[in-house]
């Protein structure tokens, strides 16, 4: 039988940074100006990413295949496409029936309009007539649990009540594709429960859904199938157990939260990093007692203040698990809001009995918010914890868990 | 040891059970989605199947254009009314202006009314797409809608300014002829000119949001540039042509000469359609091209 969704080599690229998409006319004229020097500067191609690279797949009519990997790993621009909100860079994608996405509940919800109004308006954006929509309300309605809001504009209703109406709107859709992302997510564990119930029922009635979701447990409790996405591509597909537990396997390889690697080195004209100390009852050292606190010294220069610039810390164990990381911008203080120029130190300090023995690294760096990094040190640090006596705690170390706490345990008698 | 070295074992490792292509998928899907596809179809079949949409997003403006003001849905007529008081004072009593032998309260108001409807349809469509941003990054559903329900939306307003042109007509004792028929004609060649400018204006917002700001100046020179304040009358036959290329020009020319009962001119009216037309075409395929980059420009 046709497949009735068939991906053949998609994929698609986006130019981040840059100033490639100009939102202004003054940057158009300027590009216009520089355009033969940045074409061919962009073959460099350091600001084009491809958040899909030439997946192929298809799905049977009927099937539910849940769409898993990590944040950034490609899931949400592989439901635009076939969403048809965004167009590929290559590839191609047939599609053999009525879609209907919900992308994000409650799209098209107007916050004046009530829920009624909203019923009609939301069912009309997700490609229902009229005359289905009417068929249908009494049902959307006692789905969502709304019946005495109905006249009562949404943005008086509580957030969990929106969710309720949006998800009865789109689950009433009847499209032959249904395509959900992170919908399940947000509501209270009730209605959780309701949706996936009403999910089985849709996929029971023979439609075929795509699902993504960071919930394992509800990808494993209604997809037979699942497609795990790294990086723009596919790196499994299978029975939906088979490819969780591939995924839990080596999530912590897939997971980095900052990649320095591809950076600039240490050295930025704006800060210089001098050196990185690690100092345990006031000496320098880098085999570090579990049980004692330890300070990590950072000296460095600002030669230039950048403004809402902080400095990170990543500090990883030797599987290359993060254990934590820390910024100077979490407590907000003084000397971090306001950058100087100088020469400053900075320490950071690390509880004892907290970190599990074995072998750490750590790398350091500098960064503005959601917009660049301005110096990077992978790995600049390394050093070992090591648990200085042989008693009963001694043994948390062996248990499973990335760190290993010593936590006071209060026991009092109830009487 | 960092991320993206760990991780490249992953990457081509496993065999991806689901990539045998049948080829048979892509014969005559329903929807069919390529990269490679750069035609730009009219569609408008689609258009068709969506055409409810535009009825609720229409309805939706409507709504919503007048919830939390206090004076509401009477915007609609203080807005011409108080320029048709401002323009009497200033143009018709201190500046005498020649209004065909109309009275000039009746002229002005007669040619404020589809003017009124004109800018405000552009000025809203020219945002829509930009203020939904929201929408057109998260459901696909044909963009042209959104300028579309945003002039749509002015229609209901173009209806109520105008019924006040009722009581003003007993007042001044100007009869109704004929011509009044003409009155919805010139309605939609005003609503299709303000869509075909609004849909155009909407698309270049989303890229260039100096649009945002050059709307407000771009609608007060149009009002200059069309007979609002003034008759066509009063332009020397030469530069007439000048006046006419500008579609307005028969919009509130015809509108005005419908109620009035004035003679029609012909050619003026007959070039404002065929750049009407143009001006359309051009918008809907300006539009159709961009139309797909949107949500990642947006």
């Amino acid at each position: 039988m046709k497949p009735i969704i068939a991906v053949e080599g998609l994929s698609k690229r986006y130019r981040i940074g840059g100033r490639q998409v100009h939102n202004s006319l003054r940057d158009a004229v300027a590009g216009l100006v520089r355009a033969p020097f940045k074409r061919f500067r962009s073959n460099g191609s350091s600001n084009i990413i491809w958040a899909l690279n030439d997946l192929n797949f298809e799905v049977a009519r009927g099937e539910v295949v849940g769409i898993i990997g990590r944040n950034g790993a490609g899931k949400s621009t592989l439901l635009k496409i076939l969403s048809q909100i965004t167009r590929p860079t290559k590839g191609r994608v047939a599609l053999n029936g009525r879609v209907g996405s919900l992308l994000e509940v409650g799209t098209g919800f107007h916050s004046e309009l009530t829920g009624r109004e909203n019923v009609f308006l939301n069912g009309a954006i997700l490609g229902m007539s009229r005359a289905e929509i009417q068929r249908k309300f009494d049902e959307i309605v006692a789905f969502a649990e709304t019946e005495k809001f109905l006249d009562t504009p949404v943005k008086h209703y509580s957030s969990g009540m929106t969710v309720r109406l949006a998800f009865a709107v789109a689950a009433h859709l009847e499209p032959e594709i249904l395509i959900i992302d992170e919908v399940l997510t947000i509501g209270d564990v009730e209605f959780q429960k309701k949706c996936l119930g009403k999910m089985n029922e849709v996929t029971k009635a023979g439609r075929t859904v795509l699902f993504v979701s960071h919930d394992l447990n509800s990808v494993n409790a209604i997809c037979e199938r699942a497609l795990l996405l790294h990086e723009g591509s596919i790196v499994k597909s299978g029975v939906t157990a088979d490819v969780t537990r591939y995924y839990l396997d080596h999530s912590n390889n897939m997971y980095s939260p900052i990649t320095w690697s591809a950076l600039p080195d240490a050295d930025a004209k704006e800060v210089k990093l001098n050196n990185i100390r690690l100092l345990q009852n006031e000496t320098s050292t880098s085999a570090i007692n579990c049980r004692e606190p330890f300070t990590i010294h950072i000296d460095y220069q600002i030669n230039e203040v950048v403004r809402g610039s902080r400095f990170f810390l990543i500090v990883r164990n030797d599987k290359g698990e993060v254990i934590f990381t820390t910024s100077d911008y979490d407590e907000l203080t003084p000397a971090a809001m306001k950058r100087q120029v100088g020469r400053f130190l900075s320490r950071v300090e690390v509880p004892g009995g907290l970190l599990k023995t074995g072998g750490y690294y750590g790398s350091l760096g500098v960064d503005i918010r959601d917009d660049r990094v301005i110096f990077a040190a992978d790995d600049a640090f390394h050093f070992d914890v090591f648990e200085p006596e042989d008693d009963i705690q001694a043994t948390r170390h062996r248990r499973p868990g990335a760190i290993s706490p010593l936590l006071g345990w209060e026991i009092t008698e109830i009487k | 040891m960092n991320a993206t070295d760990s991780h490249t074992n992953l990457t081509k490792t496993e065999s991806q059970i689901h990539t045998t292509s049948s080829a048979d998928a892509f014969e005559n899907p329903k929807i069919l989605i390529d990269a490679r596809d750069s035609s730009i179809g009219l569609h408008l079949s689609e258009l068709w199947n969506y055409r409810e949409l535009l009825v609720f997003l229409t309805w939706r403006d409507i709504k919503l254009r007048y919830k939390q003001t206090a004076l509401g849905a009477a915007w609609v007529i203080i807005q011409p009314l108080f320029a048709m008081l401002l323009f009497t004072l200033f143009f018709g009593k201190l500046a005498r202006m020649p209004s065909d032998g109309v009275p000039y309260p009746l002229f002005a108001y007669a040619g404020l009314v589809p003017w009124t409807f004109f800018a405000n349809a552009i000025t809203n469509s020219g945002h829509s797409l930009v203020g939904n941003s929201t929408l057109i990054s998260k459901v696909y559903f044909p963009r042209i809608y959104i300028p579309a329900g945003a002039v749509g939306a002015g229609l209901l307003d173009f209806a109520i300014a105008s019924i006040l042109l009722v009581p003003m007509l007993i007042y001044y004792q100007i009869p109704v002829t004929w011509q009044f028929l003409f009155l919805p004609l010139f309605a939609l060649l005003g609503t299709i000119l303000a869509l075909g400018v609004g849909m155009w204006l909407a698309a270049l917002n989303v890229k260039y949001r100096d649009v945002r700001y050059a709307i407000p100046f771009l609608v007060q020179l149009w009002l200059f540039a069309s007979p609002v304040i003034y008759p066509a009358s009063i332009v020397p036959a030469k530069w007439k042509w000048l006046l006419a290329v500008n579609p307005m020009t028969g919009v509130i020319e015809g509108f005005r000469s419908s109620i009035l009962g004035t003679p029609f001119d012909t050619s003026t009216i007959g070039l404002s359609v065929v750049m009407t037309l143009l001006i359309l075409i051009f918008s809907f395929f300006a539009f159709r091209r961009v139309e797909d980059s949107f949500a990642d420009v947006v």
